[in-house]
């Protein structure tokens, strides 16, 4: 009888000891919020299953059907990071992309679900990959603040859109029509087009100054986007977001600035 | 067992087991009773032809190529050896741990071409990205067992990269310059070699035993032999890998 009370205790110690070491794994951490791997997996098999499917690989039955195809979370790589390519993302990057829902994707805003669900589910999403056990995160990437928008810096932009071969892909004038557009596919190998910056369409990532900076610093992983982080300055990539945005200006008025190539 | 246990049972052992410079647990030198295999790796069937590449996209690129160049997706020379193939110890070698050498190891952008088209390093052994061109390169390497990445270089920046697992190939391209394609292999332990011009290779220092080698090409596939080594025996063998037209 005692000794059966003692392994009873015993089990239901190690027990616990076992649940709160998985639960550490398995938790996310944005801001004050804590979410939590099982109630994000009760979440994830109501919502999202349908797409990233029950193992998280993307094969969910509706992605046949779908361009761009859903996240496959076992690789582990995320286009919208504040953090280096090649490195894991911060929980609040997962939790930005779950509430803002990528542009020009089947992937929609879960901002109809609570903050505490959303963390609930960036928690889950990390379970499928053992990388978040073995690694950190990348050191975010720092934002200094934006200088003011000017015709000078905008200008100098249009030279970096030529000198770093931007235009290779997104076109000379930013078309999304470079002479590589047609050869561009995404790390599973299915085709995918640069977009047109002119069309005023939405970005993947979010349309913020900021979200256009970091895009553009730790570059979109899993597609041909790459990082500028190591290769241009912050002001220069500062200059960069500024031309962008005056195709987008020009686009809703109807005229196009045109970056005028050096040499050649 | 707490993991920082471990981990200093491990730093231990492979501090023990690995001598200074990054060599492999035999030690720098040779070990007396080590054996080799050399050997070639060939060809058979008809060589797709190579084409000339259009680089008029990027007037930068074609001043390294008077002539223009043509692809090297498969490079055969006159009797039929094979560049650019890796021969490697796929079996045998038991779960051996090997430190990665403190030297780089590097890949050149020139001419915007790979240099070498096959380039292979050992897990974790830095591999320094040069830029030759004077025009912006990405380096995008698509792995399935490492970390995808993808970086913007202009004209001589700095850039380097390590690949912590074992994967053959992982292929690598530049998305600016869509024809730019390239393999970067990662093993484990130093016993690989990438072939010459002629098809050759030439594994050494390799403890007597028996072992499985493959033999791997970007476009050709593998093919693999079962072979056993003595004390300081020099094992020649051959692979041949079969082209088929098209490929």
């Amino acid at each position: 009888m005692r000794t059966k009370n003692i392994s009873t205790n015993c089990v239901v110690l190690l027990a616990l000891l076992f649940s709160s070491v998985t639960s550490f794994a398995q938790q996310s951490h944005i801001g004050k919020l804590t979410g939590n791997a099982k109630q994000g997996k009760a979440l994830y098999r109501r919502y999202c299953i349908f797409c990233h499917g029950p193992y998280g690989d993307g094969t969910g039955e509706n992605a046949p059907y779908m361009d761009p195809k859903p996240r496959d979370f076992t690789k582990a790589t995320f286009k919208c990071r504040s953090t280096p390519s090649g490195s894991l993302p911060l929980d609040s990057d997962l939790y930005d992309t779950i509430s803002r829902g990528v542009h020009s994707s089947g992937m929609p805003s879960w901002r109809p679900l609570t903050r505490q669900q959303r963390a609930d589910l960036v928690a889950y999403v990390k379970s499928f990959s053992s990388r978040f056990e073995e690694e950190k995160p990348g050191a975010a990437l720092e934002i200094p603040p934006a200088p003011p928008n000017s015709a000078e810096s905008a200008k100098h932009g249009a030279e970096l859109f030529e000198s770093m071969n931007c235009w290779s892909c997104h076109g000379k004038e930013g078309r999304g029509n470079g002479p590589n557009a047609r050869t561009l596919t995404d790390s599973k190998g299915y085709p995918i087009v640069p977009p047109d910056l002119t069309s005023g369409m939405h970005f993947k990532c979010g349309d913020s100054d900021q979200a256009m900076f970091r895009d553009l610093m730790t570059g979109l992983d899993g597609t041909p986007m790459p990082s500028f982080s190591d290769a241009v300055k912050p002001a220069e990539a500062w200059d960069l977001v500024h031309y962008v945005e005056t195709l987008h200006l020009n686009a809703k008025k109807g005229i196009l600035v045109k970056a005028e190539p050096k040499g050649e | 067992m707490s993991m920082r246990f471990v981990s200093t049972i491990l730093t231990g052992v492979l501090a023990a087991g690995a001598v200074s410079g990054g060599a492999p647990r035999a030690g720098s030198a040779p070990a007396p009773s080590a054996a080799v295999v050399k050997g070639t790796v060939k060809v058979q069937g008809a060589v797709p032809k190579a084409t000339r590449i259009d680089m008029s996209q990027d007037p930068k690129c074609s001043p390294g190529h008077p002539g223009g160049v043509m692809t090297d997706d498969i490079v055969a020379d006159g009797s039929s050896g094979l560049e650019d193939a890796i021969v490697y110890v796929s079996q045998g070698l038991g779960d051996a741990k090997f430190e990665p050498p403190k030297e780089a190891a590097v890949i050149e952008q020139k001419g915007c071409m790979y240099k070498p088209h096959v380039v292979a390093v050992r897990a974790n052994q830095e591999l320094k990205v040069v830029n030759s061109d004077t025009t912006t390169h990405n380096i995008h390497p698509a792995p399935n067992n490492n970390r995808e990445s993808n970086q913007t270089q202009p004209p001589g920046a700095p850039l380097s990269m390590t690949f912590a697992r074992e994967e053959i190939a992982i292929p690598v391209k530049c998305n600016i310059h869509p024809w730019m394609h390239s393999y970067i292999a990662v093993f484990k332990h130093p016993y690989f070699a990438v072939t010459g011009k002629d098809g050759s290779f030439e594994i050494g220092n390799l403890p007597p035993g028996s072992y499985t080698i493959t033999a791997w090409h970007g476009k050709l596939g593998t093919t693999i032999q079962k072979i056993t080594v003595g004390e300081s025996e020099t094992k020649t063998i051959e692979f041949v890998l079969k082209a088929q037209a098209g490929s």
